[in-house]
């Protein structure tokens, strides 16, 4: 849909200027939708985490701007908009404005490889997985330069924790999915979509794709440092963590950046696992355009299963979180590889 | 001027952090001076001072009537006991027969406020360890006893519901039906807490063998209340001293051996059944009769020592009285139960991660008014 | 999980929240909520101080102080003691209850005002008695 969209457009640009100008002029129009739709997007998971939240513990939640509160963070960001953006003192100045950008920006890449419904992907990249991955650890720069750069040692051990978090648990996320690519065969994503017509990846792998997925999902809300694995930011330990001194739209940036990582674990494991824009049992096959409603539903559905987690689990300790990865994870993970390859050789998966 | 002198001092891999006064963890504004090698504590140096209301100095002025509300502002989540600690205390030095309809009124409305601290407890305790959630679950219940409180003390915190010889009011007519029904209410959530907290892996692995404290080290450090009884110190001022109405009911000493953090905890949870079996026991038998009798206006001690030692819900709080005869007394000491749980958190806290410093803090229940006075 | 699941889907029953501002109107304080010292005039603007000075005495903060004059009464012709201001300084007021405690006459009594915050902190210092009230006939401490 949109990809006809940003055909015609080229044809169009490229009729009143020079092939290459329309092609940059293109990319720059994408990506400006792209950061216009996710921003607000972002802010919608924001007021959903809330209102979420605010049921499981027996509250109202947000529900004064706006029906029900839906506009109440479009005013919170207007508000973090207008206000001061302090700094400490003796900050190392240059890297503290730097690590907003680096968290939000690669974050907001991620995006643009996520097959939203069949057409409707800005970038379907041939080694797609890998390339997310690849783009998704480059946030936790970001939180290591904030958290240095904040002369704080409270953000400083905030930052520490992150980086040693995030490198130990995007192994489990390589190696799920991993898992999944012995099915698939292919790491561009949609052929990985492809071949979910014959049934959901989940189904088709059955138990190792059942492992994979929950080890995906464990792996997943480390990464985005959201509750129990909340090590980062550790509110009862270290005040706030790698963001203490930030303040205004920089925070909001690093807020922000939580939330459409926690999407975009949640979209990786719908096109992974769940099928994507593939509606269950193929029911609306001939309305191609209903693929964005299956893909949304999908997505926020593992996104509230984050948030279950999050307002139900204790933060685990520091050196918990590790023996969790390296001596439980990791392990489960190899071992479910070689499963799923002896399951795939057989020809044992499920097949619709 | 120690503080310069250990900074220089350090080991390269050593460092300093403030924990608090403005920290969430610290509950109040105590102050952690923290000597961390990477995320290992080395020692733990707690710094009072910042809430320093002089509240013993002001009791040398007031009357006796007036000491009672000063008390509410030192634990304010267990005021009510400290009212009566200050009552009894004056009670015994004028020898006042105290009616049996007081005793009782004062154990129950003490031991709701016991179940009303532990329930905040409860919910902080899930908080400092990363579960949001219990935050609101435990003040949920906790606000159904401030509003028995409210309609019977006239306010939720600082009740100031005992005078020296008895009660300010009597209990509120929708009082019993109140309790009745909180306690029916309550006897279906604890097992909730237990689901949600107790249960949980990940809250057991936090707390289970953190932060130990051996019985020995409890008694000379001078633990009291659910701290001391975690280590196996049987120290319930309730059992061993009974006052008030605690003498007519039955009830078990919690205690655990561990001494760890999750023996602290656990220590508590069975503390609120506790005091709800007492409360029942109590609640279809209050005597009738005066609720209050009549004392001079002016309360004049006779000249002597007086002290009273009560339980409230971090401890033992002592009341030491000495009179010169006069209005007044001459000096008034309490004897605090969070300042000597505080004073032991180096002792156990050292070697731990952060995270273990926390949740170990969370167990000790720390007031600070309570510790600063 | 399952407890956190349960009160999610219960969420628009069990909900807790006060709505405080809106629910102005439905929300009642308890009677003996103590939320400020009044004095109660009858309809002739008649009150029952008799300006004898015990809450003034009783008070922990100096939170009372009782301006009073010897006038003659009006009813007996002898000469009493009669308050002209009775300034209560609410900024400094505990809420320990003493003065209504102490009260012979039932004088003063707890309001169930709550909503005590004001810009200016001189409205604070009010004076209870209203201009021009006289003591209630026949009280007597």
């Amino acid at each position: 849909m949109v990809l006809n969209i940003s055909n015609s457009l080229r044809e169009w640009l490229s009729t009143m200027m020079p092939e290459t100008t329309a092609h940059i002029l293109e990319m720059v129009i994408i990506a400006l939708i792209y950061l216009g739709i996710f921003s607000i997007a972002g802010l919608f998971l924001v007021l959903m985490e809330r209102r979420v939240a605010a049921w499981f513990q027996l509250r109202i939640g947000p529900n004064r701007v706006g029906y029900q509160g839906l506009l109440q963070t479009i005013a919170d960001a207007l508000k973090l908009v207008s206000k001061e953006l302090t700094g400490t003192e003796r900050a190392d100045k240059f890297l503290y404005n730097l690590a907003p950008y680096f968290v939000i920006i690669s974050s907001l890449m991620a995006l643009g490889l996520i097959p939203f419904t069949e057409n409707f992907q800005a970038f379907d990249i041939n080694i797609g997985i890998f390339f997310l991955i690849a783009i998704s650890s480059i946030g936790v720069i970001g939180i290591l330069l904030g958290g240095w750069a904040s002369n704080n040692k409270y953000s400083l051990i905030g930052a520490m924790r992150s980086g040693v978090q995030t490198i130990s648990y995007e192994l489990s996320v390589g190696l799920s999915l991993l898992t999944m690519i012995v099915l698939t065969g292919s790491l561009q994503l949609s052929e990985i979509v492809e071949v979910q017509k014959n049934g959901w990846l989940i189904v088709q792998g059955h138990i190792p794709a059942i492992i994979a997925f929950m080890i995906f999902i464990i792996a997943g809300t480390a990464e985005t440092n959201r509750a129990p694995f909340d090590m980062v930011e550790a509110e009862s330990e270290l005040g706030a963590g790698f963001h203490t001194e930030y303040s205004g739209m920089k925070f909001a940036y690093f807020f922000l950046a939580e939330f459409i990582n926690m999407f975009i674990i949640a979209a990786i494991a719908t096109t992974v696992f769940f099928g994507a824009w593939l509606s269950p049992f193929g029911i609306t096959e001939s309305l191609p355009w209903l693929g964005i409603f299956w893909f949304l539903l999908k997505t926020l559905a593992l996104v509230f299963l984050m948030m279950w987690f999050r307002w139900t689990f204790p933060r685990l300790r520091v050196d918990q979180l590790l023996t969790l990865e390296w001596k439980y994870l990791l392990p489960i993970n190899l071992v479910n590889i070689v499963i799923m390859a002896w399951v795939v050789w057989q020809n044992l998966t499920i097949q619709i | 001027m120690q503080e310069s002198t250990t900074i220089n001092n350090f080991k390269s891999e050593e460092y300093f952090i403030n924990m608090g006064p403005q920290h969430p963890a610290t509950h109040g504004v105590l102050r952690l001076l923290l000597t961390i090698d990477g995320e290992i504590i080395k020692r733990v140096e707690p710094d009072l001072g910042y809430i320093h209301r002089s509240i013993e100095k002001m009791c040398e002025r007031d009357s006796y009537q007036q000491i009672v509300h000063l008390t509410d502002r030192m634990d304010y989540l267990s005021s009510h006991i400290n009212n009566e600690a200050v009552c009894l205390t004056v009670e015994k030095a004028l020898e006042l027969e105290i009616p049996d309809r007081v005793k009782v009124i004062r154990t129950i409305i003490g031991e709701l406020t016991r179940i009303a601290s532990h329930c905040l407890w409860w919910g902080v305790m899930g908080m400092d360890v990363g579960a949001l959630t219990t935050y609101f679950y435990g003040f949920r219940d906790r606000e159904m006893i401030n509003d028995i409180f409210e309609e019977t003390c006239g306010a939720r915190l600082t009740m100031n519901y005992n005078v020296p010889g008895g009660l300010m009011w009597d209990i509120h007519p929708n009082f019993v039906n109140r309790v009745k029904t909180f306690i029916a209410h309550f006897k279906t959530k604890i097992p909730e807490f237990d689901r949600l907290l107790t249960e949980n892996i990940i809250f057991q692995k936090r707390t289970k063998g953190v932060g130990i404290l051996s019985k020995e080290d409890a008694i000379s450090f001078g633990a009291s209340g659910p701290v001391g009884r975690a280590s196996g110190y049987s120290c319930d001022v309730r059992k061993y001293h009974p006052y008030s109405a605690l003498d007519r009911v039955t009830f078990n000493e919690s205690l655990q051996t561990e001494g760890d953090t999750f023996a602290r905890y656990k220590v508590r949870i069975q503390e609120m059944w506790e005091s709800l079996s007492i409360v029942e026991q109590l609640i279809d038998n209050i005597p009738e009769g005066e609720h209050r009798i009549a004392t001079n206006a002016v309360i004049k001690l006779p000249k002597g020592e007086y002290y009273q030692k009560v339980e409230t819900a971090r401890g033992e709080l002592g009341v030491y009285i000495v009179s010169t005869g006069t209005k007044n007394p001459y000096r008034l000491k309490f004897r605090s139960p969070g300042f000597s749980n505080l004073s032991l958190l180096n002792h156990i806290a050292v070697g731990g991660k952060i995270g273990d410093l926390v949740a170990t803090m969370a167990t000790l229940d720390l007031v600070i008014p309570d510790i600063d006075r | 999980m399952s407890v956190t699941g349960k009160y999610f889907l219960n969420s628009r029953k069990g909900a807790i929240t006060q709505q405080y501002p809106d629910n102005r109107d439905t929300l009642k304080m308890f009677e003996r909520f103590r939320g400020e010292v009044i004095m109660p005039h009858d309809e002739n603007n008649e009150h029952a101080c008799t300006g004898c000075q015990k809450c003034e005495i009783a008070c922990p903060n100096g939170t009372i102080e009782i301006i009073w004059d010897r006038g003659i009464d009006e009813y007996s012709g002898k000469k009493k003691k009669k308050i002209d201001k009775f300034v209560y300084h609410l900024s400094l007021c505990t809420m320990c209850g003493l003065c209504i405690d102490v009260c012979p006459t039932d004088a003063i009594e707890w309001g169930q005002n709550f909503e005590n915050s004001v810009y200016d902190r001189t409205k604070l210092t009010r004076v209870l008695n209203k201009p021009g009230s006289k003591l209630r006939p026949g009280i007597e401490d």
